[in-house]
C-alpha cells in the first residue's frame, strides 16, 4: 500500500533522507507563525506571501482530552468500525518560540497524560482512502524517558 | 442606572425535549402564543420579527402558522448565541424607530447525538474532519482540563454543577432531565471527553421561545411588570484566544469573547457584578459553567471550588446561576436557548418562578458561547 498524507502540504512527506518530518507552517514578515501553512495572511492591514517552515517538532502538553465514541463517518476517515473503535486521545501542543498546535495523541488513556509533558512529532498510519492508499496522519507522542 | 430604552412585556416557551411527530415551527408558534397572551397583544399587532435556527432555513416562515400579515421577519444565525440576537435585533428594531411592538422567536430540533457536519460548514479543512478534530465536545473537555490544572478546580466541583442543574431541574416543570443525581453518579458515570463525563454535558434536543418586546416608555400600558432591558452585547473571538475547532492557536494567548461581552454589558447597563441578583451562564459542560462564573465577572478564577462547595449558586445562594437548570437540565435547541435563559429570567424578575423563585431579584444577566467563539451577554432587571 503507497503512503500518502491525510492531506497535502501539513507536514514534510515522504520525509528527506536523514530528516525527521516536521509540521509545515507559514511564517509573516513580523515573525508570527500560522499552522496549517496558508499562502497569505493579512498583517497590519497589509497583505503578504507567508514563507514556509518547519515547526519545532517537541514541545509541551498544553491541555489535552479523549474521544470515547467513533466520530460520525463522514466525515471521520479512521481505519475502524464501530465495533473496533479504540478510544484516542486529542491535545495542544505548546511549539517553542511557534504557537499551540492541536493534534492527536499516541497514548490513547488520558490517565497516563500530564499537562507540561514533553511531547515529540510522530508521523503514523491513520486510515485507508478511496484509491487504497495508506493515509498518513501527524500525532504527538510522549518523549521517550532517556536511558 | 442607565435610562432604558426597551422592554420586555410578555414571554413563552415550548418544553425542552423530543416531540416526535411535531415540527420546530410548531413548537416555536406554542412559544409564540404563550407570549403574546402572557403580554396582552395579538399577533398581528407585531410590527417586526426576528427569528433563529440552526436547523430551520426560514425561521421567519413561521408567519404562515400564526399570520401572514406581511410583517418584516428575519431570521439570525449566531450560532449558540442565537437567543440573544434575535433579542437584539428586536430591541434595535425598537430603538430605530422601525417597530413599536417586535417579537424575537428561537426554534429548533436536533436529531438525536452530537453535533457532526462537515469541517467546511465551519470554514475548516476537510482533513480536520476526517482525522476526528472537527468535534465541539474536545474543546470543552480540553479548556477545563486545562482550567483545572491553572486554577486548581476539581472534579468534585464539577460534579456539584451538574447535581445543582439536576435538582434546578427538577424543579422546572418545563425542564427536559428532571431526574436528581448524585455527585457520585456523575462523577462515575462514563467519560466521553475527559474529564466531562456523560452526566456532565447538555445535549442538543427539540424546543422553542420567544420574547414580545416594547418601547420602555410604553411598556406599563402592558403590564404591571415590565423587564427592562439594560445591555446586550456580542464578541467574537481574537486573535489568540483559545476558542472552539482551532487547529492551532498562538503563544501570546489573550481572554475569550466571554470576558469582552461581559465587560462592555456592565458598561453598558451602568451595573457591576455585586449588582447582578441571578444569572443564566452558558452550560454546555459543567465545566464551562464553572469557568463562566469567572470570565463574567462574578467570581475570581479559582474561587469556584469554594463558592459550590458553600451552596452560592444554588436557589437560596448568594449568587443562583442557571436557577431552572440551565442547558445541562433544559438540552439545547441551539436557536432557543437563549431565549429560555431570558424567559426563566423574566420569570424570576417578576416573581413568578414557583419553588424557584429567588428572593426580590432585581437584575438578572444571561450570557451565552458557542462556535464559532461568539459570547453574548444580555442583562435584564426590574
Amino acid at each position: 500500500m503507497q503512503q500518502v498524507p491525510l492531506a497535502e502540504g501539513l507536514f514534510s512527506w515522504p520525509p528527506e533522507p536523514g530528516k525527521q518530518p516536521a509540521l509545515i507552517g507559514g511564517k509573516a514578515s513580523n515573525g508570527k507563525i500560522f499552522f496549517p501553512y496558508r499562502r497569505r495572511a493579512v498583517i497590519d492591514g497589509v497583505r503578504e506571501d507567508l514563507e514556509k517552515i518547519e515547526l519545532p517538532r517537541r514541545g509541551a502538553l498544553w491541555t489535552f482530552t479523549s474521544q470515547h465514541f467513533r466520530p460520525t463517518a463522514p466525515p471521520y476517515a479512521g481505519d475502524d468500525d464501530a465495533r473496533s473503535f479504540q478510544p484516542f486521545t486529542v491535545g495542544y501542543v505548546e511549539l517553542p518560540g511557534a504557537l499551540h498546535v492541536e493534534a492527536r495523541l499516541t497514548e490513547p488513556d488520558p490517565a497516563k497524560l500530564t499537562i507540561g509533558q514533553p511531547m515529540e512529532l510522530v508521523i503514523e498510519p491513520f486510515g485507508v482512502d478511496s484509491d487504497g492508499n495508506q493515509t498518513m496522519i501527524y500525532a504527538f507522542a510522549p518523549v521517550a524517558e532517556e536511558q | 442606572m442607565t435610562e432604558p430604552d426597551v422592554a420586555i412585556i410578555g414571554v413563552g416557551l415550548h418544553p425542552f425535549g423530543r416531540y416526535p411527530g411535531k415540527s420546530a415551527m410548531e413548537m416555536g408558534e406554542d412559544a409564540v402564543y404563550e407570549a403574546l397572551t402572557d403580554a396582552g397583544v395579538k399577533w398581528e399587532d407585531i410590527q417586526a420579527l426576528y427569528a433563529g435556527s440552526m436547523e430551520v432555513k426560514n425561521p421567519e416562515g413561521i408567519v404562515g402558522l400564526l399570520g401572514q400579515t406581511g410583517v418584516p421577519g428575519r431570521a439570525v444565525f449566531t450560532g449558540c448565541a442565537t437567543g440573544a440576537t434575535s433579542l437584539a435585533m428586536a430591541a434595535n428594531a425598537i430603538r430605530l424607530g422601525d417597530a413599536d411592538i417586535a417579537i424575537a422567536i428561537g426554534l429548533d430540533k436536533h436529531p438525536r447525538g452530537a453535533f457532526s457536519d462537515d469541517p467546511s460548514v465551519s470554514g475548516l479543512p476537510l482533513w480536520y474532519g476526517q482525522a476526528g478534530l472537527f468535534l465541539t465536545t474536545h474543546f470543552f473537555g480540553m479548556k477545563i482540563n486545562r482550567y483545572m490544572h491553572d486554577h486548581g478546580i476539581t472534579s468534585a466541583t464539577l460534579a456539584k454543577v451538574a447535581a445543582k442543574a439536576f435538582r434546578n431541574g427538577a424543579k422546572t416543570h418545563h425542564a427536559w432531565r428532571r431526574k436528581p443525581l448524585s455527585e457520585d453518579e456523575i462523577l462515575h458515570a462514563q467519560v466521553l471527553n475527559y474529564p466531562l463525563t456523560q452526566y456532565m454535558y447538555c445535549g442538543p434536543n427539540e424546543g422553542a421561545a420567544a420574547a414580545v418586546l416594547v418601547r420602555a416608555d410604553r411598556a406599563r400600558q402592558y403590564t404591571d411588570t415590565p423587564v427592562y432591558i439594560r445591555a446586550s452585547t456580542l464578541r467574537s473571538r481574537r486573535e489568540g484566544a483559545f476558542e472552539l475547532l482551532s487547529p492551532s492557536f498562538g503563544l501570546d494567548i489573550v481572554p475569550g469573547p466571554t470576558v469582552e461581552a461581559s465587560k462592555e454589558a456592565y458598561e453598558q447597563a451602568g451595573l457591576g457584578p455585586e449588582d447582578v441578583d441571578l444569572a443564566q451562564l452558558q452550560d454546555t459542560d459543567a465545566g464551562s459553567e464553572v469557568i463562566h462564573m469567572a470570565e463574567n465577572g462574578l467570581c475570581a478564577h479559582g474561587e469556584q471550588g469554594k463558592l459550590l462547595a458553600e451552596g452560592a449558586t444554588e436557589i437560596t445562594g448568594r449568587i443562583p446561576v442557571n436557577t431552572d437548570g440551565g442547558l445541562l437540565a433544559n438540552g439545547e435547541p441551539v436557536g432557543a436557548s437563549g431565549l429560555r435563559q431570558v424567559y426563566e429570567l423574566v420569570n424570576q424578575l417578576r416573581g413568578r418562578a414557583g419553588d424557584r423563585q429567588v428572593t426580590n431579584p432585581r437584575v438578572g444577566y444571561a450570557q451565552l458561547y458557542g462556535a464559532p467563539g461568539t459570547a453574548a451577554v444580555t442583562i435584564l432587571s426590574r
